[in-house]
């Protein structure tokens, strides 16, 4: 059966945290760029720019939108077709320190798309990675630089993030795996 | 998606759905790097059997921007006018490894056959085939319209309501069939307007208001006017009297552009006998999309290489 593991206030409060340790790393709000991954990276990138808008109102509003990696992935030829989701990066990103977005991190191969799909837009001076939940099981050398929860998880579990924006209600579940 | 053979078949979802990806597509010609690495190590072979220099360029465009490699086959000079067969033809591009055709054909229903017959394990896309269909034109002259319509809330949307006029050589125009099929299918409302003798004998189950004068059509306000080229390579026989008295009653010339709503569209296929079935004056305005169509089609075929050509073929 299913287990919650974050509600929602407990998922504000990760959000909340990342956004001030990208605040932090950055030295504050000038120059980023939030992009999350389709579909609930979107929902979590909007959060975090509207969240550091509150921290730092006299600071200009920052730029946040969506990066679809679908014709960047590796499995193109190995899975049913993907119907990509839209792209959206505001303005130019030459320069800018852009920060990833996605809700779980698992083997690093959708992070790894979103990478080469960044250059394709520009030449950001420094990406990070920030996701609400990471799961280990890592396929490639990428790690997260702002994390949510860590949940060691084992790999015939699945994890289940809902957010308002897009399911209607809100948490981070887990269910299956060999011990239930 | 395994082939794009017809509008025809298309259902209301696979076409939007088509549409919105070519809208992803669009955007990426925008972009600095115009180029996706979807089809890499993809061969899509172009092959021609009837000369088209606008499609098969745009064609390859689109293969090209998806990364795909690209082998240009025409008739002309081939093994084709020594003689060969379609199906040696199609089983040669299966030696050769090719994972989609784009086929031109004289012949309607050829395509049909290519994606039928077990000669070829490939992604088929109709790109003309006779006086039956021609779906990517229809498809890029949806989103041409869509995009007028919605500008930059066109994702998820159809054509519903949106009345749209059809003019010229309707008996021998693959552009006009799948316009119809696909145009209705996304709920827009098409009348076709054409001399008697260029009308099919038998129209039962076109879904189509049929009328004989343009006046007549242009007057009713049209959100659409889309002009079909008069194919001379296609008049074997006295269809009209002359192309002065064709234009004079279907043509749009100045005096009939100038009698339609500022906001209506005009569209023309390409190519344009300028001065026949369109005036100077209409194909250079605002009003005309003609230019539109050419950049919206390297998108729309972008859409329909994707879905032809990614994903597991077995499962699709």
């Amino acid at each position: 059966m299913s287990r919650i593991v974050l509600n929602q206030a407990e998922i504000t409060r990760a959000l909340t945290r990342i956004s001030h340790e990208i605040l932090e790393s950055n030295r504050g709000p000038d120059n980023l760029v939030i992009l999350g991954i389709p579909t609930r990276g979107v929902a979590l990138a909007r959060r975090i720019a509207d969240i550091i808008e509150r921290i730092e109102p006299a600071a200009a509003p920052v730029a946040s939108g969506s990066l679809d990696v679908t014709m960047y992935r590796d499995d193109l030829a190995h899975t049913r077709t993907r119907t990509p989701s839209r792209t959206l990066v505001p303005a130019s990103i030459d320069g800018a320190t852009v920060v990833l977005v996605d809700d779980v991190l698992y083997s690093g191969r959708t992070i790894r798309a979103a990478l080469d799909a960044l250059g394709d837009h520009g030449r950001p001076a420094i990406v990070r990675l920030a996701v609400l939940v990471d799961r280990g099981h890592r396929a490639l050398p990428i790690r997260a630089d702002f994390v949510g929860k860590n949940l060691p998880s084992s790999t015939e579990e699945r994890i289940n993030v809902h957010l308002l924006e897009v399911d209607g209600d809100e948490f981070v579940s887990i269910d299956g795996g060999s011990a239930e | 998606m395994k082939h794009l053979l017809s509008t025809k078949d298309l259902s209301r979802d696979d076409a939007i759905t088509l549409l919105d990806i070519a809208e992803d597509m669009a955007d990426v010609s925008t972009r600095e790097v115009r180029k996706l690495p979807t089809l890499r190590g993809k061969t899509v072979v172009n092959l021609f059997f009837e000369d088209s220099t606008r499609t098969r360029i745009s064609f390859e465009a689109a293969a090209k921007r998806l990364s795909a490699d690209v082998i240009n086959f025409s008739a002309k000079g081939s093994s084709v006018s020594k003689g060969e067969s379609l199906k040696d033809t199609a089983q040669t591009l299966a030696a050769i490894g090719a994972d989609g055709v784009v086929i031109r054909h004289p012949a309607s229903g050829a395509p049909q056959v290519l994606a039928t017959s077990g000669w070829i394990d490939a992604g088929i896309i109709n790109a003309g085939d006779g006086t039956h269909e021609h779906p990517t034109q229809a498809l890029l002259d949806a989103f041409t319209i869509r995009r007028r319509l919605h500008k930059a809330a066109s994702r998820g949307k159809g054509l519903d309501g949106v009345t749209v006029t059809i003019v010229g050589d309707v008996l021998h125009s693959r552009v006009a069939r799948s316009n119809l099929w696909l145009l209705t299918t996304l709920g827009a409302e098409v009348t076709m307007v054409a001399p008697p003798t260029l009308f099919p004998m038998d129209m039962t189950g076109w879904p189509a208001a049929v009328s004989f004068d343009l006046d007549d059509a242009i007057d009713a306000g049209p959100d659409v006017i889309m002009m079909l080229r008069i194919q001379q390579e296609r008049m074997n026989a006295a269809f009209f009297p002359n192309s002065r008295e064709y234009s004079r009653r279907w043509g749009l010339d100045d005096e009939r552009f100038a009698r339609l709503a500022p906001t209506s569209i005009v569209m023309h296929p390409g190519p344009m006998n300028r001065g026949l079935e369109i005036s100077s004056a209409a194909a250079d305005s605002a009003a005309s999309t003609v230019l539109e169509q050419v950049a919206n089609g390297v998108s729309i075929r972008m859409a329909a290489l994707y879905l032809l050509m990614s994903g597991d073929r077995e499962e699709s």
